[in-house]
């Protein structure tokens, strides 16, 4: 077989089942697209060493009719979480040369299910950023460009890395981690598929903390079918995460039937933004279409504290932050200032935090010392959880109206420029989000599927949100989409 | 159960140049839970490790690393409440307290600001003056203890140690009940008494296990009694607190230096600025650590990595009834049951051990034990189920005797050998054979003695020993007779001389009992010789 790389996780895993391949075939094609993909920084640690053991071993494992649900397809790995004896530093200066003495649950998880690791993906910085420019490693670069144009484009962030792996066939899949629409934004911009599951799903014990009470992992695929096989395997109970949910674990992949006859989809007329591109409109519009032709009942809701998310967030998601980044202080590991003498532990701090943090970080922990300090906390932190609460309530009316999934665009606009918005005011960058937060304000899956493309070429994603614990519903109404949608278009290569 | 009623303590005054002045106390008490693993994390607690051997991925605050509350500890916490008779929450949750420092590697302690898990509850804390004060608690919550840093191994380095990093603590808030050091003492030594009969904390202050911060106002007197009565705090001075106290003795100084300094800064026209202090016990003064300004502006919140913590009142209830006997219960049984007197109670229930030793000493001296002759342990206060039923009258008559071979003869001699109670080479079975030959008048009060020395030296049954060695009281008042026969023939003078003055009769009792090697019964011998010197 060709172009191994090119192939999902289904049809890898068919693929290998049938022995028309094998899982180092596959990880050598893989292994090969990334060598000659530096252009896109996407893989900044690579471990081939560690991809081909694993391959071998599944390959015997195959062998031997052992074979569990992702035995043998070759994947990457998101820097934000901490693989063993590997390279973990949440793409920031603070954490270089970290090598942790543990595995997170989540990628062991995906070891345990077979899956072959090639090596960790570029992201923003601690997972704060909208475009993967706020990485340590540099930026990311999208596989894709506008037509006729060689300005580089962002693949989105925070898991950008991901995203233009997936896109850009250097891998079947990849992990990545979503906080306030890190797997769904950069999923939307490359034209791949982003789940972010229910709050809970997903351990989060050993992947680096942004802000704990929104993070959630989920997978980065090439189709729905993939990101079911992949959720699987990386969610379930874990008691070293005391936030993880105690419940089953369906079978996502049986769930796909394509069949959402009767089903009511929610189109909530507060993501109905002012200015929004008439690309962005329409391909919303098309999308209702498509599920309505599938059998589906489009209702018209309302979110009415959907305005006030964005503020909420940006102010609860730097809170958690400036204090889960406390620990990077230079006294146990990573980066430390090197010091003058009589510098004393203040300005050990001070400086190590100064060297180790890039701007962005600096400025959402300055930002979040600052809501959580006493005489703003009132107004800004608590007054932002009342929010959130609200947001949860305005789902929780919707889903009890009957509405089964709510569909709404996954990002205001196609991918951007590298470095266009370098000089703009960061909440610029941060609208990029204002389809994104709500879902992980109110802890709800939330998926990304590609529905079409722009006027230069660029693909556009939709983004459906679902029930809580019901990503299988939810998976089987993208499945729809993703269907009726037929987006096939593959980025150029350039690279 | 018995209301012991006591008179309130006198608060302490201190005569200014001006006024007299009075203290005003109120105490945040961090105990360390007796438990195995840390608050949140599997990590032993052990003391004297080698440093940075107890420390678990996220007590050394590893990337990604999340905490798991250790169930124990709340159950621990829970005990603690319901023995200070505080109302239990069953819903409480964890924040985290945000500073820098290098021995708390999270960048945050994790503690319970906004909902603790024990709410109100009181303290009955006695003076032994027969004066006693009920200290209110105002809440009890847990949280996690920083590591160590230690900055005199090098001139240029600091060092630091993470064993005690997460080990759970319970803080322990009262309100400003407390009036004067001694009090203050007192309450620390009735909490860490508590605590030590629940097992909850060791109360070792020595390794830091028990230690208070102190805050210490002083006020004009008469200006507690309004504060009392509204619980308005404008009523009473501005107050400082004394961190990291942990020596009775220290406490004592540094509260009554402390509200000195105060008195002092008041009447010379100034303003005591609230403020958190050291105690030097070298220099006898209180230092300023930081003032108000400086303080530290600790950002609390929720901690997203924990859920609340819910418990289920059955659980409480459980706990509840499988709670020891307390120590003021304890010590008001004892003088029900054993009429023992306020002060042999308060020592003999000082410590369960001592406590338990006493119990089945009577329960053997009264047969109320079958032939095991095991401690005897408590499961509830009200129950008493394993001690079976038995006779007050004697009980009440061996009590006292009792107390008194406990508190003076084993407490002494086992203080002689630098040992505690639970080091004692006599049983309560053989201490209450001992006193069992006393009761019986088998023998004689200085023959117990001697007695008691032979069975903490070499052991034996004493019934057997008083047989073997012919120990036995001469009760035989033929015996006596004829014994102070001869010594009344061979001194005819004093016979003359005693019949003056009968307070020389002491004289022929003290004969015949050299005559007898301390055997004959005092009592016969007394009455014999008052019969025959015809006194």
């Amino acid at each position: 077989m060709s172009d191994l790389n090119k192939l999902g996780l289904a049809e890898a895993r068919d693929a290998l089942r049938k022995g028309d391949t094998t899982s180092v075939e596959l990880t050598e094609a893989c292994l090969k697209a990334i060598d000659a993909a530096d252009a896109l920084n996407a893989f900044v640690h690579k471990t081939p060493e560690i991809a081909l053991e694993r391959a071998r071993a599944a390959d015997e494992r195959i062998k031997a009719g052992d074979a569990p649900s992702m035995c043998g397809l070759p994947i990457g790995i998101k820097d934000l979480f901490c693989t063993k004896g590997v390279d973990s530093q949440a793409a920031s200066n603070i954490l270089k040369g970290f090598k942790p003495e543990y595995e997170s649950t989540v990628s062991q998880q995906l070891v345990d299910a077979g899956a072959v690791m090639l090596g960790k993906l570029n992201m923003d910085e601690f997972a704060m950023g909208s475009s993967n420019e706020t990485s340590a490693y540099g930026n990311a670069v999208s596989p894709w460009r506008r037509d006729g144009d060689d300005a580089q484009l962002t693949p989105g962030g925070s898991s950008g890395g991901s995203a233009a792996a997936v896109a850009a066939d250097l891998c079947l899949a990849a992990t990545g981690t979503d906080t306030g629409g890190s797997i769904r934004q950069p999923a939307a911009f490359t034209g791949t598929v982003g789940i972010k599951p229910t709050y809970g799903r997903c351990s989060r014990w050993g992947v680096v903390a942004f802000a704990s009470s929104l993070d959630q992992a989920g997978p980065m695929t090439k189709s729905v079918r993939d990101a079911a096989i992949m959720l699987e395997a990386m969610c379930g109970h874990d008691p070293k995460d005391s936030t993880s949910a105690d419940l089953p674990v369906p079978d996502f992949e049986a769930m796909l039937t394509g069949d959402i006859r009767g089903k009511k989809i929610g189109i909530p007329k507060e993501y109905r933004m002012d200015g929004m591109p008439e690309e962005i409109s329409k391909l919303w519009a098309d999308g209702a279409e498509m599920l309505k032709a599938a059998g589906a009942e489009i209702v018209d809701i309302s979110l009415p504290h959907t305005k006030y998310a964005l503020p909420a967030y940006y102010v609860i998601a730097p809170a958690e932050a400036s204090s889960n980044l406390a620990r990077y202080d230079g006294v146990r590991y990573g980066h430390r200032a090197t010091l003058e003498a009589g510098d004393g532990i203040t300005e050990m701090y001070e400086k190590t935090r100064a060297e180790g943090f890039g701007p962005e970080v600096q400025r959402r922990v300055m930002v979040g010392t600052y809501v959580l300090s006493a005489g703003f906390y009132d107004a800004y932190y608590n007054r932002a959880r009342k929010v959130r609460t609200l947001i949860k309530k305005d789902f929780e009316d919707a889903f009890a109206a009957g509405v089964d999934a709510i569909l709404t665009p996954a990002t205001p606009s196609a991918a951007f420029g590298l470095g266009e918005m370098t000089e703009a005011d960061p909440v610029q960058m941060y609208l990029n989000d204002v389809f994104t937060v709500t879902v992980n304000l109110a802890g709800l899956p939330g998926i990304a599927v590609p529905a079409g493309l722009d006027a230069k070429g660029l693909p556009l994603g939709l983004q459906l949100i679902g029930k809580p614990w019901e990503e299988g519903d939810l998976l089987n109404t993208a499945y729809a989409l993703e269907s009726a949608a037929g987006f096939v278009a593959k980025p150029q290569q350039w690279w | 159960m018995l209301d012991l009623t006591y008179e309130l303590p006198k608060p302490k005054v201190i005569a200014g140049a001006k006024h007299d002045w009075e203290l005003v106390i109120g105490m945040e008490v961090h105990a360390q839970v007796s438990s195995n693993a840390k608050l949140f994390s599997g990590a032993s607690t052990k003391f004297g490790a080698e440093p940075n051997s107890n420390v678990a991925f996220v007590d050394a605050a590893m990337p990604g690393m999340l905490p798991v509350i250790n169930e124990y500890c709340v159950e621990q916490a829970v005990r603690t409440g319901l023995g200070l008779k505080a109302d239990i929450n069953l819903w409480s949750a964890f924040d985290r307290k945000n500073y820098f420092y290098p021995d708390l590697p999270q960048g945050y302690q994790i503690s319970q600001l906004y909902h603790p898990i024990v709410g109100e509850g009181e303290v009955l804390v006695e003076l032994g003056d027969g004066t006693a004060r009920k200290v209110r608690i105002e809440r009890i919550h847990m949280e996690q203890d920083a590591g160590k840093s230690i900055h005199d191994m090098d001139p240029n380095m600091s060092f630091v140690d993470l064993n005690r990093t997460g080990v759970c603590l319970m803080e322990i808030v009262s309100r400003p009940d407390i009036r004067g050091p001694e009090e203050a003492a007192a309450y620390i030594a009735k909490l860490r008494q508590i605590m030590q009969y629940l097992g909850t904390c060791d109360g070792n202050m020595q390794n830091g296990n028990l230690r208070a911060d102190v805050n210490v106002s002083v006020c004009l007197p008469g200006q507690y009694e309004k504060y009392q009565e509204t619980q308005d705090f404008s009523h009473l001075g501005t107050r400082c607190e004394i961190k990291n106290m942990n020596s009775m003795r220290f406490i004592q100084q540094a509260i009554e230096v402390e509200a000195r300094r105060q008195i002092a800064i008041i009447e010379a026209g100034g303003e005591v600025e609230q403020e958190t202090r050291l105690y030097d016990p070298d220099k006898g003064e209180t230092r300023s650590m930081r003032s108000k300004e400086e303080a530290h502006d600790y950002r609390y919140f929720p901690d997203p990595d924990l859920l609340p913590l819910e418990i289920e009142q059955e659980w409480v209830d459980d706990i509840a009834a499988k709670l020891p006997e307390l120590p003021d219960e304890k010590k008001a049984r004892f003088i029900e049951d054993f009429a023992l007197s306020d002060y042999d109670a308060s020592v003999l229930t000082a410590e369960v051990e001592a406590a338990s030793y006493f119990e089945a000493v009577v329960m053997n001296a009264i047969d109320a034990l079958d032939e095991s002759g095991e401690f005897i342990v408590y499961t509830t206060s009200s129950s008493n189920k394993s001690i079976g039923s038995f006779d007050k009258v004697q009980s009440r008559d061996v009590g006292k005797t009792a107390a008194n071979w406990v508190i003076n003869e084993l407490f002494g001699r086992l203080k002689k050998d630098d040992k505690g109670i639970s080091e004692s080479s006599v049983t309560p079975k053989q201490l209450a054979g001992i006193i069992k030959l006393i009761k019986s008048d088998a023998i004689s009060g200085k023959i117990a003695k001697d007695l008691f020395e032979i069975v903490y030296t070499e052991g034996g049954d004493p019934a057997q020993i008083v047989e073997e060695r012919g120990m036995k009281q001469v009760t035989d008042t033929g015996a006596i007779e004829a014994a102070l026969d001869e010594i009344i023939a061979a001194n005819p003078a004093q016979v003359e001389k005693a019949k003056v003055n009968p307070k020389l009769a002491g004289w022929f009792v003290g004969q015949v009992m050299k005559a007898t090697g301390g055997k004959a019964n005092p009592k016969a011998v007394n009455e014999l010789v008052a019969k025959k010197l015809g006194s």
